[in-house]
């Protein structure tokens, strides 16, 4: 057998034993030593049970019906155990939190050679060398609660590399990290791949970001099956990622907007290697063709902050002196980095914390006095995880509650949760449990529960994270349906795509101060916000700089309009 | 992070105390406490109460960081002082062969003054352990606590699920917050204007998410474990356990003395555990 593969599928299927169809479906595939490869797929295409598969996972934690043969450096993995196979693969998880077991940084590097009865001696040398890998050596001492998303990342990272693993699996390694971390992550994983010639594997849904440095191979899985193996400029090239759900690269997009063919000679994989010249014309006249738009919002303001600061120690403030003024029916993003303030700010609207200096105003009202409850009828928060708030088993209760906690009288309550539920686009459901619903379908129960309390102003947090392509869209579409009744929109994100594309608006936070208030499109040019605020160019913006447009926001802005204008239609 | 998040948790300095090994910490733990909870000689007890003291002070722990743990404590023990007063008034004169009566109570109930010298005698008792198990417990990093455990035979097993323990509980505290303001902003009363059945009924609503998220969590997190082969090996080391230097020795002679000088003057000077001023 060849000597370089690493990894052989052939003709593999595995099928849990809960579910009535298999996950994955006959798949055959090759990984040679030292490739990097990026695995990517909707939600529910099998591409974490593919991961899964490599660490032994399955089928020595997850049972199921497991068919054909995988191999890993020649061995079968049925035959091995979980223990060997975390000895060949070492796997990074998504949930950067959860996984840190340590209550330092050194012992969680530590885990796994404390697990082999390595002396201590010996243990805190090896930690040392692991650590300096990914440049973590003098916060060893630090608790998972000094340290930030990306810091934890690092620590996985080291936590795996400690036992000299051949092969790193990334599952999701953008899934938690802001822009800018996330950058650095997919650097960090390329210079490791560089220096340490592993076979690296890297499994997510957000191309764009996990093309940033090179990839050998992309492996595009949906239902099950392998649906494409190609080098990134094949794969951009190919109408295969939108047609799989999976959202080509922004430039990408605007290339084809502007007429242009994209193929892969153009080496559109990466912005980077992208060659615009034959594009050049096509994109200028595209967008000067595209009407400049003026908005102006004519409507009175919802939501004032003046002058706020906030302290929850009396020393160190965390938000100071915010100033904002945001009219009906809006949509806002809030950004920042982690630390930022963003949670503090929709923790002082919901007051569950009170501003020790300046004010915030409702219409025009100062509701410094008004209770969290009566807060509430005015704004609602809708919590980034839908479990952190589902309380009550069936989707009518669940969404009844806040009204029943009023004492509302039952005849209203049914109305207005069928309103809700509506609305929500959930009336189908509504004798449902919720525990047969998706997790889209629960993001929807529980903005129909606060919806149900009518506010004015709904803040979500995150409301995307996690998400596909798809469930995306659907989701944000469904925002921009609620927006239109005149509901203001505030998101708090670290998304992008989001900002730029559904929230005219973007206040950006930095430090507990504002450093900008303006479109999304200027912050996501300004290279003094991107910068303070941990937040990515975006790559429209790279394309106008490399096709030789100037006014690269304008162009941005062109871009966004152009295409709210194509939904409109 | 408020006072009520550092209530339980490991308090970073660097004493002596903080120097020693967990094994160390919990060996006098057990000695000292075993020492104090032998003797029934309240020269004894306040000798040692008076090193506890000295000890906290030299560990640099805030009174501000203990103040609820000693509230719930004094709560505790003076509740067991008035109970056992009323189950066994006659326990003193008992133990000490004497009576001196100072007043009749109701109910046939008498105060003597051996009832008076014994339950303050067990007063100071329960207070003077506390200051040791306040400082094993802040001065002494969980995961260090664990391999102790580990290191005095406890199953690795057992002994990690103590650590994990403290590692995910203020992520769970904070969890409970977020969930908990949350659900107030739907209109969950939690404050004493509503009733107690209410107040009961509306914790669950808190608690079901919370429970729910800790499942998801717990996947997660040994998954995590299982793909750093915990549970691999029928042993294994620490990362965190640390060689004993001389102040181990000197810490574990110092308890063993104190604990060999108790029962010294139980057996030579009081011959029995309890010291009797009333012959």
């Amino acid at each position: 057998m060849d000597e370089r593969v690493v990894i052989e599928f052939q003709d593999f299927s595995f099928q849990y034993f809960s579910q009535a169809e298999p996950t994955l479906n006959r798949i055959n595939l090759k990984i040679y030593r030292g490739e990097k490869i990026l695995i990517v797929g909707p939600s529910g295409s099998g591409k974490s049970t593919l991961g899964h598969c490599l660490n032994g996972l399955i089928p020595f934690a997850y049972k199921g019906d497991m068919r054909g043969s995988l191999k890993i450096n020649g061995v079968e993995t049925r035959e091995q155990n979980i223990f060997k196979l975390s000895k060949m693969v070492g796997t990074v998880l998504q949930d950067t939190d959860a996984q840190f077991v340590g209550l330092t940084a050194g012992e969680d590097i530590a885990f796994a050679l404390e697990n082999d009865n390595v002396p201590t001696a010996e243990m805190r040398e090896r930690v040392k060398k692991a650590a300096a890998m990914v440049d973590m050596q003098n916060l060893l001492g630090s608790s998972p609660f000094e340290l930030s998303g990306g810091q934890k990342q690092r620590v996985s990272l080291a936590g795996v590399m400690i036992d000299d693993v051949d092969i790193l699996l990334f599952d999701e390694p953008l899934a938690n990290l802001d822009p800018a971390t996330g950058k650095a992550a997919i650097e960090i994983i390329d210079e490791l791949h560089k220096k340490s010639q592993k076979t690296i594997i890297i499994i997510e849904h957000r191309l764009e970001d996990a093309l940033h440095r090179g990839i050998d191979r992309v492996i595009l899985i949906n239902d099950g099956r392998i649906i494409a193996d190609k080098n990134p400029h094949d794969l951009v090239s190919s109408p295969l990622l939108t047609e799989n759900g999976i959202r080509e690269p922004l430039y990408v997009t605007a290339l084809k907007y502007a007429g242009v063919k994209v193929a892969s000679d153009m080496r559109p994989g990466h912005i980077a290697t992208l060659q615009v010249d034959r594009a050049r014309e096509a994109l200028a006249a595209w967008y000067n063709a595209i009407p400049l738009e003026r908005r102006e919002y004519a409507k009175p303001s919802v939501l004032k902050m003046e002058n706020v600061s906030f302290s929850y120690d009396g020393l160190r403030p965390v938000l100071n002196d915010i100033n904002f003024d945001i009219r009906e029916g809006e949509m806002v993003s809030i950004v920042g980095r982690n630390g930022a303030g963003k949670s503090t700010l929709s923790k002082l609207l919901c007051g569950f914390e009170k501003e020790d200096r300046g004010a915030i105003f409702y219409k025009g009202e100062n509701i410094r006095e008004k209770s969290i409850k009566e807060r509430a009828e005015i704004i609602g928060l809708v919590m980034q995880n839908p479990n952190q708030m589902i309380s009550k088993p069936m989707i009518r209760d669940e969404v009844a509650l806040g009204l029943r906690l009023r004492n509302i009288p039952e005849e209203q309550i049914t109305g207005r949760v069928e309103k809700a539920l509506n609305i929500c686009g959930l009336s189908p459901f509504k004798d449902w449990p919720i525990s047969a619903l998706s997790f889209g379908q629960k993001k929807r129960v529980t903005i129909a529960s606060i919806l149900a309390l009518e506010p004015k102003i709904l803040i979500l947090d995150e409301p995307t994270a996690g998400q596909d392509f798809r469930h995306y869209t659907e989701i944000m579409e469904f925002l921009v349906e609620i927006n239109k009744l005149d509901v203001t929109i505030i998101l708090i994100t670290h998304d992008m795509h989001l900002m730029l594309e559904y929230t005219p608006r973007a206040i950006v936070l930095s430090g507990g101060r504002m450093i900008a208030d303006t479109t999304a499109s200027m912050a996501l040019t300004d290279s003094r916000v991107i910068e303070e605020a941990n937040l990515k160019e975006t790559s429209l913006f790279q394309l106008s700089r490399l096709s030789g447009i100037e006014g690269g926001a304008r162009f941005v802005q062109g871009f966004i309009d152009y295409e709210r204008r194509l939904k409109a239609r | 992070m408020n006072a009520k998040m550092k209530l339980f948790s490991y308090n970073t300095a660097d004493t002596p105390v903080h120097r020693l090994s967990g094994l160390t910490k919990l060996i006098c733990f057990l000695l000292l406490t075993f020492a104090v909870m032998f003797s029934y000689d309240i020269r004894v007890i306040f000798a040692v109460m008076i090193f506890s003291v000295a000890i906290l002070r030299l560990s640099q722990i805030r009174f501000s960081q203990i103040r609820a743990m000693i509230v719930y404590v004094l709560v505790f023990v003076v509740a067991n002082a008035i109970i056992s007063f009323f189950f066994s008034p006659e326990e003193g004169v008992k133990i000490y062969g004497s009576r001196h009566n100072i007043v009749n109570l109701y109910g046939g109930y008498k105060l003597t003054w051996e009832q008076i010298f014994y339950q303050i005698t067990k007063f100071f008792k329960y207070f003077s352990v506390i200051p040791f198990g306040i400082i094993f417990l802040l001065t002494t990093n969980p995961s260090e606590f664990a391999s102790s455990l580990n290191r005095i035979g406890v199953n690795y097993k057992a002994a990690f699920a103590v650590a994990l323990t403290l590692r995910y509980f203020p992520d769970m505290q904070r969890e409970y917050h977020d969930i908990s303001q949350a659900q107030q902003a739907r209109g969950l009363e939690l404050s004493h204007k509503a009733k107690f059945a209410d107040r009961f009924k509306n914790s669950l609503l808190i608690l079901i998410p919370l429970i729910f998220l800790s499942l998801e969590r717990v996947e997660t997190i040994s998954n995590a474990m299982d793909l750093r082969g915990f549970s691999k090996n029928d042993t294994r080391t620490w990362y965190t356990s640390r060689k004993f230097a001389r102040a181990d020795y000197v810490a574990l002679a110092v308890s063993a003395l104190i604990t060999i000088g108790t029962v010294y003057v139980s057996v030579f000077v009081n011959h029995g555990r309890f010291y009797n001023p009333f012959v």
